[in-house]
């Protein structure tokens, strides 16, 4: 059973965010909401500084409080590649997964019910990328499964230097960046 | 020092979490409010209080049914999605307080339904005939009113208790990750229903005896926000930064004054100087703790969302 | 003058409809085919097109999904995309959906700029525009029109204009932008850099930015090519006042103080030569001119430039060792937005010497010998040659001037010398934000007595109009061929996705109607620009049905660096890589590039600073509502301290007034580490004050309104605009 994750890299991401443009498009998310984001962090003081820029989204957590405080089952982990799903038809929107989510990466779609990043499952299931690793001008975003040792994302996590985020929280994010 | 920058403008998300308003706190506390009732009802069952005619107590169950049917509807009221609520019973999720809470407060309502048929309101017992039989044979038999009691005291427990682990199960939000919100929620539960009952009681007796019963939740609810707040303090930077918008934040002024003050220390103040005789009886009290009682859902609900994860 | 201009385009390649059936059949075994076939069957329809959002023509496809225009994507064959559209590109879009598009042709109602329309319909539009126009020219001539038009879709018009017969055609990216470099690297190698820039990113060991942000600059290919300079370890060195995302990827930073890039240059080439680092052979063999060169710059040690530039001298030693460790695949990037302090020509001069002395000129790793198809343009008629000439550059005052000058001709039309200038044609051109000064914009279009727009959206110029006319976007039209000069020669083709939503026209379109209403029916052989592009095509031996069904086709590719077998010709007076410029010499300019300090702002101001987000076009794409939900106003990056020292912090509004007491919008301030304390930075493009940009209007500080001054470069008449100060006031 696949472990499908993330691995992105700081050195070469530019925070272009045509990630999440291509996600807006793809997933048709609706304006004024975002399912990915770039978070930029300068560390330093001018002119000795560092910056690393990071696209965020869901990180489908293997250990997932969004799905555990679901009172519907509407949060839920897809049989493929363990990725976390919202079924909008048994959503009532209570809102305990948006308060449940370390990385506040979840919202109310307009249409009443809690979205996120999907994977683009619909796309990954058809065998392409998600639409914003695909797009990404600098290549600097790579998708696969974490359980395969032969698979990009898991070579590159031995060969590379790499953290998660909030690994503290306890969730097991299957995002990293690489620095 | 750094500098953090973020695209994301998600609504109720960014930039600070606000997911709830004040639907939830209400529901928290009416939850509580009910949790309270059920447990004093429950052991005046066992103290046969409910036979004496004008007992405040055999009016409980039908505020209990009022106010838990108001609290559902503010539950109701917040959901997104509200065409979709029946979703929450047609399963159930073992690792969802929610899913819990739904199906509790399905339980709860035949509990305080028998109450009330135990000792019906006037008007009821008019329109329905035979109501006054069945009641009078029930009140006969004391293993069925027992056997109520019990109920009633464990459904109110559960419900108390419940309404806390609602919010300390969701661990993103540092506030609440502490074991203590529920027996803290419970027994502020506990004194709002006796404050309510003290309120309303009219044999001076009951409103003395059930005085005495809120100052020691009183006491008891003082004693667990202290260490609800020591074990914040000592669990970690997150939590110490939670515990932080209480003890010199954006919450703090509402906490100490609304919370602390004004729902438990006067109150106290003033009903031990009612029971030592220094002072002659007042209905005030009562009403400042189940103020506090509300104010402390909306400061833990309101700080808790805010509360999160060290950024980086 | 000219003959010492010829056109760097001497290696086209006569392409045979066989070869180039040859290259997209191989190329169709590619993903795209692949990716679009399981997604047939949902009612989708893939149309490979290419991109319009900013002038690099990326290829892409289109997606339509049950009759609704769905997303946008890279075109895999296309060699400037390479399958990947840059954000703005992947939102384009967004222009379809633009709820602030011009629905129909405007005409002006009440005074000039009162933005009070009446809609009309073209046939009324263009017969107004006509008539004008010939009382123009019955009065002045036809010179007295002139044409502002940027990007392709232009063609059209230009063709229907020189028709009419003025030669005054121009467009802000020579004089406002990339004017400068293309002269500055013309005098030295006899070649521009052209777009798309003629820059071996990919390959370069060590990479040198001066200003150039790529990142947030987001020419795609660019781009591209930088991150995989990065991820092959490239040393980077950046260049720039403010810490910018490719800084954030240099292994050298250095900060320098605005305007002292020349002072920077020198120093480098100093210690190149002085130290021996430079590429002997090289020079010897393509240099002329080298010893006095040599002897120019003598004095300009890094010791010299330290004060000017405030980089220490080690720093200047230690980089310029560490681009000659990597030669000759050190690439100084020349830039493109050039025009910064009016000696911008003569800073990229500077560029192209210290490139020659790397000698990565004509090398792997630095500059290589682009190559384009040959499409024999159309048979028409030839045009009318004016009797009095070009209006912009009168006694060719700007000597090195390669293009025809936007601000020579707007000053002509408020002077009415050498000649009066009646009418203005705006063809995707927002005059109002892209030209410095826009107080002399308005006054010379007082003086007008016609104006007419072409825009898809109600631009700040659109705003003083005569006349709107409405264009379909490029998701909407076929347009003309992109036959581009670059690593590897192609032919792409734009055609239409999806309908306008309304009324609006293609270029084409107009273009030819006017033509018939103004009696140029001969120089439209053609009913429709189907009929345009076959001929065009078949007489390229290409097909048509070729490129609607992929997009693009390719040329067969061709030796691109020395080394390889591309021809090493300089077409310079001395045929040579001129360190020594005789003609700059004769014209009385420095033949060997000076450092002059720029002058200093009024106290306690800071400089005015712009360039790009990764999001925006220019003040194009604001109110795309895709767009505008990634960026919907920019901040004013004030650092840290100073903005401490005057009590701002991030997040407060202010407003920026600038020495002549100009006063922008409301803008957050944006209090960082991430930028020198005597400058401050916007993002070009918002602050928009046009009523017809609802979307837009009020968010954010236009940089362009701030900019009432600049320094016009004597060599070839650019405007330097990095010349303005401002100071912030809190807005209660
Ligand atoms: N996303 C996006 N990309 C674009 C465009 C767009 O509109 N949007 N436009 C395209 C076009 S037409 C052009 S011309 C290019 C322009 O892109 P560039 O040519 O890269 O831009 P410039 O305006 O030359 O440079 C802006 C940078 O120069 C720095 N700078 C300012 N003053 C100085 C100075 O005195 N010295 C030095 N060393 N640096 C300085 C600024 O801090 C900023 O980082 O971008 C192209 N790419
Ligand atoms: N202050 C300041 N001035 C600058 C610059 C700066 O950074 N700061 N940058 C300079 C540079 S590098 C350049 S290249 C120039 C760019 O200057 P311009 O080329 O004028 O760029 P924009 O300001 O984006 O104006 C483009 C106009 O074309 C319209 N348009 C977009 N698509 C279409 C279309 O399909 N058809 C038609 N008919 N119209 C369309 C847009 O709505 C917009 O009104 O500006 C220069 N001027
Ligand atoms: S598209 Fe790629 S480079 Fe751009 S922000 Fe996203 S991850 Fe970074
Ligand atoms: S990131 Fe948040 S929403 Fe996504 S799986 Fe983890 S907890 Fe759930
Ligand atoms: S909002 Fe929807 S998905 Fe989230 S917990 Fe409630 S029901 Fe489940
Ligand atoms: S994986 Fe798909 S849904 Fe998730 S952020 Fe990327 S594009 Fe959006
Ligand atoms: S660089 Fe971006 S905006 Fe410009 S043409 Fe390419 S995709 Fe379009
Ligand atoms: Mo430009």
């Amino acid at each position: 059973m696949a472990r499908l994750g993330m691995v992105i890299d700081t050195r070469k991401c530019v925070g272009c965010m045509d990630c999440v443009v291509a996600c807006k498009t793809e997933n048709s998310v609706p304006e004024g909401f975002n399912r990915d984001w770039i978070t930029q962090k300068l560390t330093g003081s001018f002119p000795t500084l560092s910056l690393e820029i990071r696209s965020e989204r869901c990180n489908h957590c293997d250990n997932p409080p969004c799905v555990s405080c679901c009172p519907t089952g509407a949060s839920h982990v897809h049989d493929y590649g363990a990725v976390v799903l919202v079924d909008d038809k048994e959503c009532i929107g209570c809102k305990a997964c948006l308060a449940s989510c370390p990385y506040d990466a979840r919202f109310i779609h307009p249409g009443g019910y809690a979205d996120k990043c999907t994977f683009c499952i619909h796309r990954v299931e058809k065998g392409l990328d998600p639409a914003c690793v695909s797009v990404c001008p600098t290549r600097c975003m790579h998708f696969g499964d974490l359980d395969d040792p032969q698979s990009e994302v898991s070579r590159l996590l031995t060969s590379r230097r790499n953290h998660s985020l909030l690994p503290e929280a306890g969730t097991h994010p299957r995002i990293f960046y690489l620095t | 020092m750094f500098e953090l920058v973020s695209t994301r403008h998600n609504p109720m998300i960014d930039p600070g979490l606000h997911v709830w308003g004040y639907e939830i706190p209400l529901y928290l506390f009416l939850g509580g409010f009910v949790a309270g009732i059920m447990v004093l009802f429950g052991v005046a069952l066992f103290r046969g209080r409910e036979a004496q005619r004008f007992s405040v107590y055999s009016d409980l169950p039908l505020v209990g049914l009022v106010c838990l049917s108001l609290g559902m509807l503010a539950l109701f009221l917040d959901l997104e999605h509200k065409l979709h609520v029946w979703r929450l019973y047609v399963t159930f999720e073992p690792w969802s307080p929610m899913s819990w809470g739904a199906w509790i407060l399905l339980l709860v309502y035949p509990v305080l339904l028998a109450g009330v048929l135990l000792s019906p309101p006037a008007p009821a017992l008019w329109f329905v005939p035979g109501l006054e039989k069945l009641s009078s044979r029930w009140k006969a038999d004391r293993s069925k009113v027992r056997w109520l009691g019990v109920a009633s005291v464990a459904s109110g427990i559960a419900l108390g208790i419940y309404t806390g682990i609602l919010l300390s199960s969701l661990g993103a939000r540092p506030l609440w990750s502490s074991a203590l919100l529920g027996p803290l929620f419970l027994v502020s539960g506990l004194s709002a229903g006796a404050a309510f009952a003290h309120l309303t009681a009219k044999d001076p007796k009951e409103s003395e005896g059930l005085a005495r019963a809120d100052n020691a939740f009183l006491i008891a609810e003082l004693a667990l926000i202290a260490l609800f707040l020591i074990g914040l303090m000592s669990a970690g930077e997150a939590q110490a930064q939670a515990a932080g918008l209480l003890l010199g934040g954006p919450f703090t002024a509402a906490f100490w004054t609304l919370v602390v003050g004004v729902g438990i220390v006067t109150p106290l103040v003033i009903q031990t100087l009612v029971l030592t005789h220094r002072i002659v009886h007042t209905r005030v009290a009562p009403l400042l703790v189940l103020l506090g009682g509300l104010a402390l859902r909306f400061v833990v609900v309101y700080a808790g969302q805010y509360s999160h994860w060290p950024r980086g | 003058m000219t003959l010492a201009y010829p056109l760097s385009r001497r290696r086209f390649l006569k392409v045979s409809g066989v070869a180039a059936g040859a290259a997209t059949v191989a190329a169709s075994a590619s993903g795209l085919l692949r990716a679009a076939a399981p997604e047939r069957e949902r009612g989708l329809r893939r149309v490979p097109t290419f991109c319009d959002i900013c002038f690099w023509k990326c290829g892409a496809i289109a997606s339509v999904r049950d009759g609704a225009l769905w997303k946008i994507e890279g075109n895999p064959l296309d060699p400037l995309s390479q399958g990947r559209l840059c954000p703005r590109g992947t939102g384009g879009v967004g222009a379809h959906f633009d709820t602030d598009r011009v629905k129909a042709p405007l005409m002006r109602q009440g005074a000039k700029g009162g933005e009070k329309w009446a809609e009309v319909t073209w046939d009324e539009a263009l017969t107004f525009i006509a008539s004008k126009m010939q009382m123009i020219k019955a009065e002045h001539g036809p010179e007295s029109i002139a044409l502002f038009s940027h990007g392709l879709g232009g063609t059209f018009l230009k063709h229907t204009l020189k028709a009419f017969g003025t030669p005054n055609i121009t467009a802000p990216s020579f004089a406002q932008c990339r004017g400068p470099r293309d002269v500055g690297f013309n005098l030295t190698f006899g070649e521009e850099v052209g777009s798309p820039e003629r820059t071996d990113i990919r390959n370069a060991q060590c990479l040198v930015l001066i200003g150039s942000h790529l990142g947030e600059n987001m020419h795609n290919t660019q781009v591209q090519e930088f991150a995989e300079a990065v991820g092959a370890g490239a040393s980077i060195i950046v260049v720039d006042p403010r810490f910018s995302v490719a800084a954030s990827k240099a292994k050298f930073y250095l900060p320098i103080k605005p305007g002292a890039d020349l002072a920077l240059l020198l120093a480098w080439m100093n210690t190149l030569v002085t130290e021996g680092l430079h590429d002997k052979d090289y020079v010897a063999h393509f240099g002329f001119g080298f010893e006095a060169f040599a002897a120019e710059i003598a004095p300009f040690t890094p010791e010299w430039a330290y004060p000017e530039t405030g980089i220490g001298p080690e720093v200047i030693r230690e980089t310029a060792r560490e681009m000659a460790r990597h030669r000759p695949a050190t690439l100084v990037h020349p830039g493109r937005h050039a025009t910064w302090y009016g000696d911008d020509a003569q800073r990229s001069r500077a560029i192209a010497l210290l490139n020659a002395l790397l000698g990565s000129w004509g090398r792997k790793g630095g500059f290589y010998a682009p190559s384009s198809m040959d499409v024999p343009s159309y048979p028409y008629p030839p045009y009318p040659v004016s009797a009095l000439g070009k209006v912009d550059n009168p006694g060719r005052r700007y000597p090195f001037a390669t293009e025809t000058i936007t601000t020579g001709i707007r000053e002509a039309t408020i002077t009415g010398k050498p000649y009066p200038v009646k009418g203005w044609f705006a063809y995707a051109t927002n005059l109002i934000q892209a030209l410095p000064n826009e107080e002399e914009t308005i006054k010379a279009i007082q003086n007008l007595d016609l104006l007419v727009v072409v825009d898809v959206i109600g631009s700040e110029l659109a705003g003083w109009a005569d006349v709107i006319l409405p264009e379909a976007t490029y998701l909407e039209r076929y347009d003309e061929l992109n036959v581009e000069l670059f690593r590897q020669s192609f032919v792409a083709l734009r055609q239409p996705v999806i309908e306008p939503p309304n009324d609006q026209k293609p270029n084409w379109w107009i273009a030819r109607e006017l033509a018939m209403k103004l009696g140029l029916e001969a120089y439209y052989p053609w009913k429709d620009i189907e009929e345009y592009l076959n001929r065009r095509l078949t007489s390229a031996g290409l097909s048509f049905e070729t490129l609607k069904e992929k997009g693009i086709v390719l040329g067969p590719s061709q030796p691109l660096f020395f080394e390889e077998g591309a021809e090493a010709t300089f077409p310079t007076p001395s045929g040579k890589i001129e360190f020594y410029s005789t003609q700059l010499k004769a014209a009385g300019f420095d033949p060997v590039p000076k450092f002059r300090r720029p002058k200093a702002g009024p106290a306690g101001s800071f400089r005015l600073l712009f360039g790009r987000a990764p999001v925006h076009s220019f003040g194009r794409t604001q109110t795309n509502p895709i767009l505008h939900d990634m960026m919907s106003e920019n901040e004013v990056w004030v650092n840290t301290n100073a903005a401490g020292r005057y009590g701002f912090k991030s997040g407060d509004r202010v407003r920026l007034k600038n020495q002549d007491g100009v006063v922008s919008l409301p803008v957050k301030v944006r209090a960082t580490e991430a930028i020198r304390g005597d400058c401050v930075y916007l993002v070009h493009g918002f602050g928009h004050t046009s009523k017809m940009l609802r979307r837009a209007l009020g968010r954010g500080a236009s940089d362009a309104q701030l900019v009432t001054r600049y320094e016009t470069d004597a060599l070839m008449g650019g405007t330097g605009m990095n010349v303005n100060f401002v100071t912030l006031e809190a807005e209660v």
